[in-house]
């Protein structure tokens, strides 16, 4: 597609393209460096060129039982974050799309708004509500915590499949027979899986390396990227840092291609049955 | 399912649908006959869809009953009533192929994987569409799509069928088609059809009865010609086929009362000043004002005595364009049949 449709474009001045390509380095390349740290011998220090290669750092990587947990508890949450907010957002779509309430337009600001509010706002307001109720800090408190951002992406991206789905498609359904289970199965379900998709993807990826909204509602827990956050105080484990900020790039990096690959080919295809 | 097989297909009973202030359907009585084939014609927002959608189940009765074959469905959910759809968008599901889209009914209805095949091969012959069932909708014609759409309901073999401006997409051509083939399918499988449209050349060619909505009310039922020959109300007269309405004075001069009339524009005789007219015709002198040469026919502009035009239509027996045109200015007696006359009201 890209390349179809770039031919007839005109091309684009010197200046621009170095500074398009200036930002693309700016955001990319501390990636690579992090990466290429992960293989340098020396571990308090950052020299150039590597004063040799070796991959022990992923082995030590490996045997640190800390880094497992953390690793285990950002998965975990990631994992049941996306879960609640498949569901949720599903629903609060499907709401907001087919019925018409009293403050639904109030309803899709308010489940808009975590994901525009900065993290820390978020966070306080979590903590003392949190606080204020008397719930103990615990692994279910970072899950609502990470919900709250969760349920919008998947929210968005889910009314905005059903806004472009015929709507008749579901009175077919039952027309033909079929109960609302039966629709939702067989006609709903299949017309917004892909949308589902990347919307999990993302929230998953959003959850993965939150780390304000976490901070705030975590008790004793701690997460991936809150454990990446005390090995800065650690100079003597950087390499290790290393390792593990790689195998988060990798960890969101993927979710993310997949989610974007998943929307653009679901509306490539889309585009022929209207 | 409680079921009377001598009771009208579909029954209306003084049945409204209010949206706020709106009254979208306005007590309306209705009875539509097993087998007919059956066209509710009406301009946008006259309440024929919205009697549709009440029928189906997508749509609730503000009052009044609707009943199917005897039995009271009106506050039976659409996937409980023997009734399917052929929607205007056809709503297939893009994620199925032709043969899926088309077995769907029978899928939810858990019928054997054999017998739903065999049936999708007949339903597909009936509609032309043999060896279609491995496509998508999105590799179909929009004429393809109206079939699949259309063997979609009729698979279920429902007590009634809804059709639900099936053909608005359709170019003249294929729609004119498509009118023809609709009419032999509803022979062949004998099924009580209902079909809504705006266009009253598609209900006149199709119906056994229509009946025309205004303003959630309807104001006449009867078979085509009864529609077209006879209408009761100005606003028939007006909205199937055009028609000439005469009211006030000049009525009174040509048929000896001021109640309006309308007449039908073929009917009318365009004839010389001295023609004698008959017994049981009636006449009226003009000028021609405006001449359209449409080569099937042509349509005189005549200005009738006493103020008003009269549209004339005569088809082009003999003439051609230059001696149709030539009439322009001259003089004629417009005359008519007697019996030609509609009355309505006023």
């Amino acid at each position: 597609m890209p390349s179809k449709s770039s031919d007839n474009l005109p091309k684009a001045p010197l200046g621009l393209t170095l500074a398009a390509l200036g930002t693309l380095l700016f955001l990319h390349v501390p990636m690579w460096i992090i990466f290429l740290y992960t293989l340098t011998p020396d571990e308090t220090t950052y020299t150039f060129p590597l004063p040799g290669f070796t991959t022990k750092w992923f082995g030590v990587a490996l045997q640190r039982a800390d880094l497992w947990r953390s690793l285990t508890l950002s998965m975990q949450v990631a994992a049941i974050a996306t879960l609640a907010a498949l569901i949720l957002g599903t629903l609060a779509a499907a709401a907001v799309y087919r019925s018409n309430f009293f403050g639904r337009e109030s309803i899709s600001f308010l489940l808009v708004l975590p994901i525009a509010l900065p993290g820390i706002v978020t966070g306080i307001a979590l903590r003392t509500a949190i606080g204020g109720l008397d719930i103990p800090f615990s692994f279910w408190t970072i899950v609502i915590g990470h919900a709250t951002f969760c349920v919008v992406v998947v929210y968005n991206n889910v009314l905005a499949r059903f806004r472009r789905t015929s709507g008749t498609m579901i009175e077919a359904s039952m027309d033909l027979g079929a109960n609302s289970f039966q629709t939702f199965r067989y006609v709903v379900l299949p017309n917004i899986a892909t949308a589902l998709l990347a919307g999990g993807m993302l929230a998953f990826a959003l959850s993965f390396d939150e780390v304000i909204v976490t901070t705030f509602t975590a008790g004793q827990q701690t997460t991936l990227p809150i454990w990446i956050f005390g090995q800065l105080s650690r100079p003597r484990d950087r390499p290790v840092t290393n390792v593990v900020a790689t195998i988060v790039i990798l960890i969101t990096f993927l979710p993310i291609f997949f989610a974007q690959k998943i929307s653009a080919e679901a509306s490539d295809t889309e585009g022929e049955t209207k | 399912m409680m079921n009377n097989p001598s009771a009208p297909a579909i029954q209306f009973d003084q049945v409204s649908r209010h949206f706020g202030e709106v009254k979208a359907v306005d007590q309306v009585d209705l009875e539509i006959m097993d087998g007919e084939f059956f066209s509710m014609l009406g301009p946008s927002g006259s309440g024929k869809t919205t009697c549709l959608r009440m029928i189906a189940g997508f749509d609730r009765p503000t009052s009044g009953k609707i009943r199917l074959y005897g039995q009271d469905v009106s506050n039976l959910p659409p996937y409980d009533r023997d009734v399917n759809t052929v929607f205007q968008d056809y709503a297939l599901f893009p994620h199925m192929n032709v043969g899926d889209n088309i077995a769907y009914g029978l899928m939810v209805k858990k019928v054997a994987k054999e017998e739903r095949v065999r049936r999708v091969d007949e339903i597909l012959e009936l509609v032309q569409l043999t060896g279609f069932a491995g496509r998508k909708p999105s590799q179909l014609s929009g004429g393809q799509r109206q079939r699949v759409a259309l063997a979609r309901a009729l698979i279920n073999h429902p007590k009634v069928l809804l059709l639900d401006e099936p053909l608005g997409a359709l170019d003249l051509k294929l729609r004119q088609q498509m009118q023809v083939e609709l009419k032999a399918i509803q022979k062949r499988v004998g099924i009580t059809f209902i079909f809504v449209t705006h266009d009253q050349e598609e209900a006149i060619t199709m119906s056994d009865r229509i009946a025309v909505f205004n303003q959630g009310k309807i104001e006449q039922i009867g078979s085509p010609s009864d529609v077209y020959e006879r209408p009761s109300s100005a606003f028939v007269a007006g909205f199937v086929g055009t028609s000439n309405l005469v009211k006030g004075e000049v009525a009174k001069r040509i048929t000896g009362s001021e109640q309006t009339f309308s007449i039908r524009p073929e009917k009318i005789h365009l004839g010389s000043v001295r023609d004698k007219s008959a017994e049981d015709m009636v006449s009226i002198d003009g000028v021609v004002r405006d001449v359209i040469y449409l080569g099937l026919y042509t349509r005189y502009l005549v200005e009738i005595e006493g103020g008003g035009d009269l549209v004339v239509i005569e088809q082009n027996l003999k003439t051609t364009s230059m001696e149709v045109l030539s009439a322009k200015g001259q003089k004629v007696k417009l005359s008519w049949q007697k019996d030609h006359i509609s009355r309505v009201g006023g």
